[in-house]
């Protein structure tokens, strides 16, 4: 860091407030499109696991792998196929969900008591009405809890992706910050990725104690 | 060239192996900041662990402060240490930074599988233990942790797993280790260095947590490890 230059220069903060909210808007794009796309694999990976139970250790050992591999890594391993892009960033990034959702989504349909699933044939649903009507619901707060723990582990790597050319709000830190001797823009997105991390895992536990009321008053916490 | 001639060559060179910025090095640093992170973060997290885990005093805090820990972004934590340490010669601009973010990734599951590890064990035990006249530190160290260490090395496990793949980042600040070979590799659109550091850091990543699974069981006390062992050898005595 060039000697004397500030921690924070709160006047490049005002003039920079578009930028700041376009990496932001990135950072939560990255994010949003990461979980999404990681959501809709999973939940059909989890339907499959279900209707064959063989493909259960395939799928989740293999989601293991994946999970193991340092991000930088596997970036890394992207990169002679897919370029430095957003598209080797998002394969990452969606690679790292698949564990937590798969095992979460069939944690909660594995969680639906038999009696219930028992009531609703006997009440003459097909397996798709049973499954869209009666499973999804109950187990809505395992697969919500799922989804907080991909989040805030998303929004934290996300920030590692400036270092194939996205970013976010990692960008701020590593090219604008870090690769440029300038203090300001680390903090800026230091802190704002920390904050978006905190604030995104407190949203999440907020949505899940709303499904769960019952659990919350039991003053379970996870 | 396809990628397997380049990695071939880039192999073949001498100097990518043993020169000081060859991968044997790169290797040497990564496993010694790995483990350095590591060794500062048991020392840390297991006395906080052991702590709130026997007295039960401020564990609601200390869970809340480790689960907020574990959601923090590590590249926003080196962030945020780097300026205010980069003037500090020799280190303040690369490892330090590093230091204190691998740490402090590192002591949250440590702290929690600890505090967890000791709250299961059996309150008959510890009876037990108070009946037999033990003081708390023989209570602790002869009854509660013995119990409690599946709990704390799986914590210590995870722990170690998180800090070798983390270590890649502190060649962000131009640290040493095999995260150099990955940023380097990127820098100079070399792929074979790329693909050959991402090769090395999964290989010790996996590679971690296979010891550790195995020191896991090894280190766990035999009557706790498997009780129908040890019944089935009683009943043929």
């Amino acid at each position: 860091m060039p000697p004397g230059e500030p921690l924070l220069r709160p006047d490049w903060v005002v003039n920079n407030l578009d930028v700041i909210g376009e990496r932001l808007a990135e950072h939560l794009g990255m994010t949003a499109t990461a979980v999404g796309v990681g959501f809709v694999i999973s939940f059909v990976l989890a339907l499959l696991i279900r209707r064959r139970r063989a493909l259960h250790a395939t799928v989740v050992g293999a989601a293991g792998i994946l999970y193991a591999i340092p991000s930088l890594a596997l970036f890394a391993f992207l990169i002679p196929f897919t370029g430095i892009s957003f598209v080797t960033a998002e394969i990452a990034l969606v690679s790292y969900t698949l564990l937590i959702l798969v095992r979460n989504i069939l944690l909660g349909l594995d969680s639906v008591p038999p009696d219930v699933l028992e009531a609703a044939d006997g009440m003459g649903y097909t397996s798709r009405q049973r499954l869209w009507r009666v499973e999804l619901p109950i187990a809505l707060p395992i697969i919500v809890a799922g989804l907080r723990i991909a989040t805030v582990t998303t929004i934290g790597l996300v920030t590692v992706t400036s270092l194939i050319g996205q970013g976010g709000l990692g960008y701020l830190i590593v090219v604008a910050g870090i690769n440029a001797f300038f203090p300001t823009a680390i903090y800026v997105g230091a802190l704002l990725s920390v904050a978006l991390a905190v604030a995104a895992d407190a949203l999440l536990l907020a949505v899940q104690r709303r499904l769960t009321p019952w659990s919350a008053a039991r003053g379970e916490t996870s | 060239m396809t990628l397997i001639e380049e990695l071939g060559a880039w192999l073949a060179d001498p100097a990518h192996w043993t020169g000081p910025d060859g991968l044997l090095t790169r290797l040497l640093e990564h496993i010694a900041l790995s483990g350095a992170c590591l060794a500062m973060a048991v020392a840390i997290a297991l006395p906080i662990g052991l702590w709130i885990g026997h007295t039960g005093r401020g564990a609601a805090a200390v869970i809340r402060a480790a689960n907020i820990g574990q959601a923090l972004p590590t590249l926003g934590v080196i962030g945020i240490i780097l300026p205010l340490t980069a003037n500090i010669e020799p280190y303040g601009f690369d490892l330090i930074p590093s230091i204190v973010a691998l740490v402090a990734l590192a002591i949250p599951p440590i702290v929690t599988n600890t505090y967890a590890g000791l709250r299961q064990v059996d309150p008959e035990a510890i009876e037990a233990g108070r009946g037999m006249g033990m003081r708390e530190l023989q209570l602790l160290g002869l009854v509660e942790v013995p119990l409690a260490l599946p709990s704390v090395l799986a914590g210590l496990r995870i722990s170690a797993v998180q800090v070798v793949a983390t270590a890649t980042l502190a060649a962000v600040l131009g640290a040493g280790g095999l995260g150099r070979l990955i940023i380097d590799g990127i820098a100079q659109q070399d792929d074979a260095q790329l693909f050959i550091g991402a090769l090395l850091v999964a290989i010790l990543a996996i590679a971690t947590e296979l010891s550790f699974a195995g020191l896991q069981r090894l280190a766990i006390s035999p009557g706790v490890r498997g009780r129908r062992a040890v019944r089935e050898s009683a009943a043929d005595a």
